[in-house]
């Protein structure tokens, strides 16, 4: 079994596997555009001073997301990637 | 002629490329959502001319956002014969997904890899035969910063006009991610480069709790002091300047009647030279300084930075970059507010961008700090407590807008925030000297033309109302006597009250109005530095208590009439447009009057 998280829960520095997205159609929509979809490898690399929202690498792209709309997102920890603490490229 | 639109994700260098092509200026920065509108420019290849149409940044075509639709309207119109897809070097995956897109809408396409040079610095190589020959057309690169590869992409464009390739099938959107995922795998090489682990390690410092916020006020406070403390000396050499043109304008002109000679002389002339004395130096410092914060990507990141208290106002986290455009003319902001998908919010933008303030409130806002608060002196001490002083009251515009914005939250605009997802480009260097370039030749003296084109006719008006009398005093007297009794409860009085409604035009011309007004009611007849004008300023019963209030009047005040107009033209309604009057008008007269009252309470003035 993988260990599953939700990405708001992604610690700085680790990555992790999308397995469901669950947002309003806009930012469903949005997401995808930006290539994030069930599979997608997902870095967490920066966190703004309040914690919230966090920047994510998604396809070579450093895009920040909102706590409310990152709880909507779960993740799996594949093998290979732990211990997880790959290089935040 | 031919026609070729150019598309491609936000911040690629869409803008760059299509002022390298067609020799246009249309503003670019490093912060997605730059280009809001479309622009059109042509150029000539080879004895063909080629309209070039300048498409708004999307991810995506799928026509759920305006700038969208305004992207894939004008592709599967059919006007254009070709369309250019603009992608990152650095981030082609991602790139990748809307060329699959526009290639199911239209098969004449050319790819073209932009900001190589970027990718090269950051270990990423791009295999663009490869790339050409999974896609099924035309791959160039280019990049668009350093003109390489311009004349390869116009030859490539010269075929894709005659070029005749079907769209392929549309397929789902997942299935365009999975199929860009594959291509940029076998196309894309990248070692790990020192410069992106520095470009992240730079990135932490810029956004972490403990840095983040410190880091930011420094860049912001460093670029007002270099503007503070870099004004002062052109700005009095230009006033000696007009003083000396004046004196032999008035020796030219000592044979015409002495009432047109006052009007062009202490009207036309003096307003009109003042606004360029003191108004050139800041914004020629500023706006160079900002567009390369802007160019160098670091907006972005502020915006991340700030991004929390903007969710606790219930709003867009991108309302920090239409702040930012604010801070270069509130017009700009106004516009700038389409990068806010939610009709909500992006209203909420509207309202108040004009509570941070404007590069032409700059110069009243420094002359009376530099007068008031730091004595006149000068010296390295005395111009980091203006800039000090300057960047409180553009944090004090920051708490405006955000008290405003929760404000509007909670009543009219009610409403949760919206999901959003903000890019964090990757640091770009900025290309300085283009930088300056560029901000002396579009920005400033764009916005120092309107200013004095507003200038000259206030000029002559002001002289008018103070020189034509009616009864047993000027009509100017008339006017702000009348408006005294109301002004002095909000710690002003009827000559700067005055001052600002006619300063509506344009915010630069407060100040000189002002002066016009105390100097035609006053003894001084000549002035020539800000010590002189605190003098005249201090003859008219100006205390601090005057300062602050005017400061804070100019700071929350209605907005310019452009930008009024700008925000009836996005909103498309006279009640917004009154709401955006009122909102920063009644923040402005209350602490005002906040302030006045509790001084006078204490004793303070």
């Amino acid at each position: 079994m993988y260990e599953t998280l939700c990405l708001s829960a992604l610690p700085e520095g680790e990555s992790a596997y999308v397995t469901e997205v669950n947002a309003a159609p806009a930012m469903d929509r949005r997401l995808t555009d930006l290539g994030l979809v069930r599979g997608t490898r997902v870095t967490c690399v920066l966190r703004s001073p309040a914690g919230d929202p966090c920047a994510y690498l998604i396809r070579g792209a450093l895009i920040a997301l909102r706590r409310s709309d990152a709880e909507g997102i779960t993740l799996e920890r594949r093998a290979q990637e732990q211990p997880a603490r790959a290089v935040a490229t | 002629m031919n026609r070729v639109a150019l598309a491609g994700n936000p911040n690629v260098g869409k803008s760059t490329l299509f002022n390298a092509l067609t020799g246009l200026r249309q503003h670019t920065g490093n912060w997605a959502g730059k280009t809001v509108a479309t622009a059109r420019g042509s150029y000539t290849y080879e004895g063909q001319e080629y309209q070039l149409i300048d498409l708004p940044g999307t991810y995506s075509l799928a026509a759920h956002s305006q700038e969208e639709a305004v992207a894939r309207d004008f592709i599967e119109s059919g006007q254009a014969d070709g369309v250019v897809v603009v992608c990152d070097a650095t981030c082609l995956e991602r790139n990748l997904i809307l060329v699959l897109q526009v290639l199911e809408l239209t098969g004449k396409v050319l790819v073209c890899i932009n900001l190589m040079d970027e990718a090269e610095r950051l270990g990423v190589q791009v295999d663009l035969p490869a790339l050409s020959q999974r896609l099924g057309v035309p791959v160039v690169g280019t990049a668009g910063g350093r003109q390489d590869g311009l004349e390869e992409l116009k030859g490539a464009v010269a075929t894709l006009v005659r070029s005749d390739v079907p769209a392929v099938p549309e397929r789902a959107p997942a299935e365009r991610v999975t199929l860009a995922e594959r291509y940029a795998d076998q196309v894309v090489r990248s070692r790990s480069a020192q410069r992106l682990r520095r470009q992240r390690r730079i990135d932490r410092l810029l956004t972490s709790k403990a840095t983040g916020i410190p880091l930011m006020l420094l860049l912001f406070g460093l670029v007002v002091w270099l503007t503070v403390a870099g004004a002062n000396f052109p700005s009095a050499l230009l006033t000696e300047l007009f003083a000396r043109v004046g004196a032999v304008l008035e020796g030219w002109l000592a044979n015409i009647p002495a009432w047109l000679r006052g009007l062009l002389l202490d009207g036309v002339y003096r307003v009109t030279a003042w606004v360029v004395a003191v108004m050139l130096p800041p914004m020629a410092i500023f706006f160079p300084l900002f567009t390369l914060l802007e160019d160098l990507g670091y907006l972005p990141r502020a915006a991340f930075v700030m991004d929390h208290a903007f969710q606790r106002a219930k709003t867009c986290g991108k309302q920090c970059l239409t702040m930012c455009m604010s801070l270069g003319c509130n017009a700009c902001g106004v516009t700038g507010c389409r990068i806010i998908d939610s009709p909500r919010e992006r209203l909420i933008a509207i309202l108040t961008s004009s509570l941070v303030p404007c590069n032409g409130k700059f110069p009243t806002l420094i002359a009376l700090i530099t007068i008031f608060f730091v004595g006149g002196r000068t010296g390295l001490l005395a111009s980091l407590e203006g800039a000090v002083l300057l960047l409180g009251t553009l944090v004090l515009g920051v708490a405006g807008t955000l008290g405003c914005s929760r404000l509007l939250s909670a009543t009219v605009l009610k409403g949760v925030p919206s999901s959003f997802a903000l890019e964090l480009p990757p640091f770009r260097k900025p290309r300085v000297g283009q930088v300056i370039v560029r901000s002396m030749l579009d920005r400033t003296l764009f916005v120092l033309g309107r200013a004095v084109s507003v200038a000259a006719p206030a000029g002559a008006f002001i002289w008018l109302m103070a020189n034509l009398t009616v009864g047993d005093a000027s009509l100017l007297a008339h006017c702000t006597g009348f408006l005294d009794p109301f002004a002095r409860l909000f710690g002003l009085d009827g000559v700067i009250l005055m001052a600002f409604l006619l300063g509506w035009p344009a915010n630069e011309i407060v100040l000189p109005v002002m002066l016009m007004a105390y100097l035609a009611t006053g003894s001084l007849v000549e002035f020539d530095d800000l010590a002189a004008l605190g003098a005249l300023l201090s003859e008219h019963g100006w205390t601090w208590l005057t300062a602050v209030c005017t400061m804070l009047f100019s700071l929350f005040h209605w907005p310019c009439s452009t930008t009024c107009l700008t925000i009836y033209k996005e909103t498309g309604s006279v009640k917004w447009t009154a709401l955006s009057v009122v909102i920063p008008t009644a923040l402005g007269l209350g602490l005002c009057l906040l302030v006045s009252t509790a001084a006078r309470l204490l004793g303070l003035a």
